[in-house]
Order: structure tokens, then sequence, then C-alpha cells
């Protein structure tokens, strides 16, 4: 930019917008001063200092190791007021240990010094008050002398009585070689928790993210467009697929015990099914394909593949079984190793409960992949006019069923309970709106889908990412109880959505030049992204799952705040508690796992990148 | 045959990068395009395999319309034009051989080629091409591990592994040295004469389009200025072509 010397009045101007935003900064930090309650009265507080010093001295004496302790307590007999005829003490035996009190009897709220002989060299205790009532008041610290010997001057408190009350010292002294305290062990069971949690939590999300990330990079997304017909029929295939999916499962999940009855028929199915699926997969997608094949064989080739799939789902079934039978085995015989037992239990659950959810998802997928595949076929061969009704027909009923699915989970979540509202007009409006883009958008490959799927998975990773892993564990420790398995899951959630977006930022800057080199030898899209992109990104991909492990200890120490379990749960109970040297001992570990981990993690990273 | 008619490409944005170009290529040619840095060569090239979707105009290839093919044909037309590229872009981070194997992914099944696996066919086939260009050697190094040289040697077994009718080569010595530049363009020329296989090179040097190719288009602002033997190409014809402050090099 040019210097602009020659006119005044915009120098002038500039000078003036100078001060301006001199004086907006100034009424900025003055209005944040306010709503930040800055306070420098407080920080000169006596009361508050001595309170910030007997805290942080509590902090830097961390409750781990503990000596086993022995007392010793002493008394001797005094009056308050002093009684009307004096009295004389026994005579001390010298070589015990005695206290020495004078005067022996004051005015209530008098001074006297207490003076003690023989005591254990180096201990530390406490001098004590004991009326009649037996309550017990402390007067003063002491520390007793190389000699065994202590004298403190105290206050007497204004507590009179005609008989006669007690002085004490009671001192304290380690004895033994150091152990640890219980604080420590119950921090070193939960850092272990702690750690783990983040791990499970890590390897969980970063499982979702990397196939989701492909979805919101740009480069990737921006070139797929398709014809609305195609879109819509992929969208109407959808549900048909979810049923048919979940259909699937439910037949292999009420016949597949039936047909493994036994331990061996079990691991039989589980060995059977994967060389059957192998093999029907082998012959229906073969290598390469010199010639068009007859009729007959391309039609049993997608038959081939549809009773493979059903045999996978049978053998998931079976290693389903075989592992619930297996890990219960295992939990009761293996003794202290049980806790594989119960892993291999829990995958099996896994299996049981993913199969559905899988099944219906991959149903989703593959009817809507090949709906679209079969209109791309059709397209060219179908006359014009008749395709553009279909086109205008498909569009008004997606139009629709996107609505009404809208709607479904509107009154769901409302329960608004009018059909009218929630079922009648959003699928009229959502078929006027369908009817309205066929007769706009029809033609082929007009429309950005890829765009569209691009924004959709950006903006919802962003929502995700924004809230706080420490306010999604208060919805999953309802949904599985408080504890470290809530915290897995809001980490993993929020994981999944942070990774996401920074997997999708590393596919988005990888070099374009393979990419087109890969297209350019006619792959299919699926082929550029294993050939082109999965090579440029694993150094990044491995690089930001390790750090995002770093992050997920970080924020486990403090999810236990909220119910997510880990070591947050017993810092935030010894905070409440005042009890701050435990409270130290768990930062301290917090401490040393984060600096452990990050310095493990950036070997590794070197290591491996 | 290679036909491209009335071909125009305007970018978003404006840019006008080809402006009505229109030529044919008989099989078996070696066809040079020059003009200066941005003039559209790189547009052309990749426009004819659609890299660059053209905004109007045609592409046909024995006959068939490229510009209107829907995908699944793109692909089928694609697998038989190779593409080599100045920068070579190789996958840095594969080893040689799935670089050379990445030029079947047109051929095999889809599914299979997600998990590595190639039939013994294709990786005899690579191992082949690899031995043609001299670097068989070098089959299980990392492709970043290579030389320049080495690496547009890779480019063109990839190229070759596709069995191609085409070969499209975009500047594919300008970022070698005069030596490395010569052994890749006989390569090419061997391609050419050997196996058949049309070449469509776009080159900056003009020695090199008088050693190699059959033929020579020009472009200028996205026109063809010139279309004829390259021996053709004089003083005047020169000054037409670069433009008049221009000096030859070469």
């Amino acid at each position: 930019m040019k210097p602009s010397t020659g006119n005044p009045w915009r120098r002038l101007a500039r000078s003036i917008g100078l001060v301006a935003a001199l004086l907006l900064a100034l009424v900025i930090y003055a209005y944040g001063f306010e709503v930040t309650q800055v306070d420098l009265e407080e920080t000169r507080s006596e009361t508050r200092q001595t309170q910030l010093v007997r805290i942080l001295r509590a902090i830097a004496q961390p409750e781990i190791i503990e000596f086993p302790q022995s007392q010793q307590s002493i008394d001797a007999p005094f009056f308050m007021p002093c009684p009307p005829t004096p009295w004389q003490l026994h005579e001390p035996n010298p070589r015990q240990p005695y206290l020495l009190v004078t005067p022996n009897c004051t005015e209530p709220g008098g001074r006297a010094e207490v003076r003690g002989f023989n005591f254990e060299p180096g201990s530390r205790g406490n001098v004590f008050l004991i009326p009649p009532s037996q309550v017990t008041l402390r007067l003063s610290e002491m520390s007793v002398d190389r000699e065994g010997n202590f004298s403190v001057n105290v206050q007497l408190p204004e507590r009179s009585s005609d008989q006669v009350q007690t002085i004490r010292a009671i001192v304290q002294q380690n004895t033994g070689t150091p152990r640890f305290t219980r604080t420590a062990h119950d921090t070193w069971d939960k850092i272990i928790e702690t750690v783990f949690l983040a791990l499970l939590a890590t390897t969980l999300s970063t499982i979702i993210a990397v196939p989701l990330s492909f979805l919101a990079a740009r480069n990737l997304m921006k070139g797929i467009r398709s014809s609305l017909l195609a879109i819509s029929v992929s969208l109407l295939a959808i549900p048909v697929g979810v049923v048919l999916g979940n259909a699937v499962a439910r037949f292999a999940g009420l016949w597949g015990p039936r047909l493994a009855t036994s331990m061996p028929m079990n691991v039989a199915g589980v060995v059977v099914a994967p060389f059957v699926v192998w093999a029907a997969a082998r012959w229906a997608l073969p290598a390469v394909e010199p010639s068009r094949p007859p009729l007959a064989v391309r039609l049993a080739r997608p038959a081939a593949l549809a009773a493979a799939a059903v045999v996978g789902i049978f053998g998931i079934v079976f290693l389903a079984k075989l592992l619930l039978e297996a890990g219960t085995r295992m939990a009761a015989s293996m003794g202290d190793l049980a806790f594989l037992g119960h892993f291999i239990f829990n995958l099996g659950e896994i299996l049981e409960i993913g199969l559905g959810l899988g099944t219906a998802l991959a149903g989703a997928g593959i009817a809507s992949s090949l709906s679209g595949r079969l209109v791309r076929t059709l397209t060219p061969r179908l006359p014009a006019g008749a395709l553009r009704l279909v086109e205008i027909l498909a569009a008004a009923a997606a139009g629709a069923l996107l609505l009404v699915g809208i709607g479904a989970t509107v009154e769901w979540l409302y329960r608004i309970g009018n059909p009218v509202a929630t079922l009648y007009v959003p699928a009229a409006v959502g078929a006027l709106i369908g009817l309205a883009m066929g007769v706009r958008f029809g033609g082929r490959d007009t429309l950005p889908v890829g765009l569209v799927i691009y924004a959709i998975a950006r903006t919802v990773f962003n929502g995700l990412r924004s809230i706080e892993a420490l306010i999604m564990v208060i919805v999953f420790a309802v949904w599985v109880g408080i504890g470290p398995f809530a915290g897995v899951l809001a980490l993993s959630l929020h994981s999944v959505a942070a990774l996401a977006k920074l997997y999708s930022e590393q596919v988005e800057s990888i070099l374009p030049g393979p990419l087109e080199a890969i297209t350019a030898t006619g792959a299919t899209r699926m082929q550029t992204i294993v050939y082109a992109v999965v090579p440029q990104i694993i150094p990044p991909y491995i690089s930001f799952t390790m750090y995002r492990w770093d992050i997920n200890v970080r924020m486990s120490t403090i999810i236990g705040f909220a119910g997510g379990g880990g070591i947050g749960f017993l810092l935030q109970q010894n905070i409440n508690l005042l009890n701050y040297r435990a409270a130290s001992a768990q930062m301290l570990a917090i401490a040393i796992v984060v600096a452990a981990m990050d310095y493990i993690s950036s070997a590794l990273r070197e290591r491996v990148v | 045959m290679l036909s491209v008619r009335n071909l125009t490409k305007v970018y978003e944005g404006g840019v006008v990068a080809l402006r009505d170009v229109s030529f044919d290529v008989p099989d078996g040619q070696f066809l040079a395009i020059i003009g200066l840095s941005g003039s559209g060569k790189s547009t052309l090239l990749r426009c004819i395999n659609r890299l660059i979707e053209p905004t109007s105009g045609q592409v046909l290839w024995n006959d068939i319309d490229v510009t209107a093919a829907p995908q699944d044909e793109l692909r089928q037309i694609r697998r038989r034009i190779g593409m080599v590229f100045q920068h070579f872009n190789l996958v840095h981070r594969s080893s040689v051989l799935t670089n050379v194997l990445a030029g079947r992914l047109g051929y095999v099944s889809p599914a299979w080629s997600l998990l590595n696996r190639f039939p013994r066919e294709d990786i005899d086939k690579a191992m082949k091409e690899l031995d043609r260009v001299g670097i068989a050697d070098k089959a299980r190094m990392r492709a970043d591990e290579l030389s320049g040289g080495q690496q547009q040697r890779v480019g063109v077994a990839r190229a070759m592994m596709q069995d191609p009718d085409l070969i499209l080569a975009d500047e594919p010595v300008a970022s070698l040295d005069p030596v490395l530049a010569h052994s890749i363009m006989q390569y090419l020329e061997k391609i050419n004469q050997e196996d058949h296989v049309s070449v469509l090179c776009s080159l900056h040097f003009l020695d090199l389009v008088h050693r190699y190719a059959d033929r020579a288009i020009a472009l200028n602002e996205g026109r063809v200025v010139f279309d004829g033997l390259p021996q053709e190409i004089d003083d005047a014809r020169f000054k037409e072509i670069y433009g008049k402050e221009a000096e030859r090099v070469g």
C-alpha cells in the first residue's frame, strides 16, 4: 500500500480512526475487568492470605507416603481458678516423661508455662486442656528439642471449674519403614483406569472417524455429481435396505443358534463360513474379465454374492455365540486372568448387538448404491419423456420421504401428537419441493451431491465438536450409569468429531498429482482413494491419533468431575472434602501421566512418521 | 483416430484456456503440442480424457464421444489412454511396483484391488515394463527414493500398463536435465514406433520437437496458431507462436 502522504485529510482521518480504535480497546478491556470481577482488594485480605498459604502448604505435601506412628500422651493436673488451699504435686520420676506447669493454677483466661521433660527427642505434637466435660481444647503446637524437653507459653481459655482439670501433651513420631498411603493406592488404581479410558476412547473414535473423514474432504467430494433421478432412487432405497438388512440379521439370529447346537458345530460354522464367503467372492468378482460373460453368469454373480453375505452373517452369529460361550468358561476358570474371559464375552456381545445395526447400515448402503447404479445403467436406454416423468415422480417421493423422516423426529422429540403437522403437511411439502426440483434440475449429472454431503458432514462435526466431552458425559452417565464406561463413550463421540475434522483437513492438503494420475488410469473412486489418497495420509493420521490420545488422557483426568470415572472423580471428592493433601497426590499423578504420555507419543510419532 | 472438435474451456472466474480448438490425430502419430506457459497445452491434454471437463466442443476417439460418456464408460475409455506428467505424479510412499500396478486399476476387479491384490499376470507384466525402462531392480523401493529420471520412467511404465492406444504426455521432460530428457523421449518414441501407440506430447524445447515429432500444433492464448510439420517452424513462424520479443534458445 502506498503511504497517503499527499492527502492531509486522509492522514487526519487515519489519525482519528487510530485514536478511536485505541479508545474502543480501552472500553472493551474496562468492561472485561468489570464483568470478570477483577478485585485486587481480595488478594490483599489477611484471612484469605492465611487460607492460601495453608492450601499451598497442603498441596506441597501430597499424601503419598506415611510412616507408622507411635504416640506419647502425658497428663498434668491443673486448677482454674486456683483452689482455696494451695496444693502440691507429687515429685515426678526424673527418668519418666513428665509435665511441669507453672503456675499450677490460674484465673480463667490466664497464662501458664508448660514444660515437658524426657520426651522422645525430635518429635512434634500438641498441648491440650481437658476440662471435666472431657472436650479437648488445643492450646498450642510444640516440638521437642534434642534433649527431649520442650517449653511453651499458653493462653488458657475461660473454662472455670472447681474440679481438677488436665493439661495433656501428645507427641507423635514416625517409627519403622515408610509405606504408601491409602490415598496413594486409590490414586494408582484410578490413574490406570484413566489411561485405559483414554486408550479405548481414542481407538474407538479412530475406527469411526477414518471413513467419515473422507466425506468431509472437499477435494474428494466436489467432483461427485449425480442426476436427480439417481439421488431420489438412492434415497428411496435406504429404508428398503434397512428393513432388508434387519430382516436378514433377525433370520440369522433366530436360525444360527438352532443350527449350532453344540460347541463343535459352532466351531465348524465359524471355520467354514469364511471359506464359503471367500470362494463365492472369488468366483463372483473375477480379477480381470477379458470379455463380457453370458447373461446367466452375470445374473448368478449377484445371487452368489447375496448368498455369501447371508453365510457371512451366519458366520458372525456363530462367532458371537462361540465368544460368549468361551468367555463365560474362561472367566469361570482363569482366576486372576478372568478379565480376559470377560473381554471375550464382551466381544461376543458387541458382535451380537452390532450385527443388527451393521446389517441394517450395510443393507441401506448396498441398496442405495445398487439402485443408483441401476438408474445410471438404465438412463441411456429409456425414452427421454418417460424418464423425465419417472424422475419427477421419484423426486417427489424422495422429498416426501425426507420431510416425513424429519417430521417423525420432531414428533418423537416433542410429542406433538398432531399427524397433520408432523406427517401430512411435511409429506405434501416434501413432495412439492421434490416436484419443483424435478422440473427445474432434470437431466443427467447436474446436482453436486458430493458437496451437499460434504456440507452436512462438516456441520455435524463442527456441532459435535463444540460440545465438550465433559457435557456429553452427563447424557451418557444417564444411559450407562456413572463410571468410566460413560467417560469412554463421551470422549469417543467428541473425539470422532474432532478427529474427523483434523483428518479431513489432511485429505484436503494431499498432493493433487497422484490423485490425477490414478484417476487417469480409469480407476473407480474407491480405487483412487485407496491408491492415491491413503498412502499420503497415513503419517498425518497416525500423528493426529497420537495427539488425540494425548488430549484424551488430559480430558479423562477431569471427565470424572461430571461422572465419567477415572481419577477426576477422586480429585473432585477430595477437593470438596477440603482434603488438599490427597487432592495434591492426584494432581501429581495427573501431571506425571500427562508428561509421560507427551514424551511417549512424541517419541513414537518420530519413529513412525 | 482422435478427433478434437471446437473444444473450448472457460474456467470458473472467466479465464479462457481453450478457444475453439479443432484437430485430428491419425493412429500412430507422434504429435507435439508447443506454446508458451499458460497457452492451454495442459488444459487441452486434460480435456481429452476429461480430467478437466470441457465447457463446449467434442472429443471423439475411435468414433466414441468422450465428452458425452457417462462415468462408467468414461473409465473404460480412460484405461486405454495412458498419461505421463511433468511432475511424474507418483504416489511417493508406495513402492515402485505398486505405482506401476496402479496402471492396471481400470482392468482389475475393483473389490480385489482395494485389498492390494493383483493377478499374477499383471505383476509379471509390471516387472516386464520396468525392465523395458531399465529399472526392474528398483521395483521394491519406495517411489520417492528414486531420482527424477527414474521416477519419470516409472511414470512411463505405469502408462504402458494400461495397454494404451494413446499416450498423453504433459511436458514429460520439463523437470529433467537434457540427457535424461532425451532418454525419456526415446522411450516414448520407441512406444510410438514399436507398439503403434499415438502420442500427444506437450514440449518446451523446439529441438526435441524437431527430433521426435511427426507433426506439431502450436497454441497461443488457447488458439491453434500453427498446425504442420516441425520443419516448417522457421523464424517467422516462431515469432508468431511465441511472440515478437521471443528468441530461440534451442
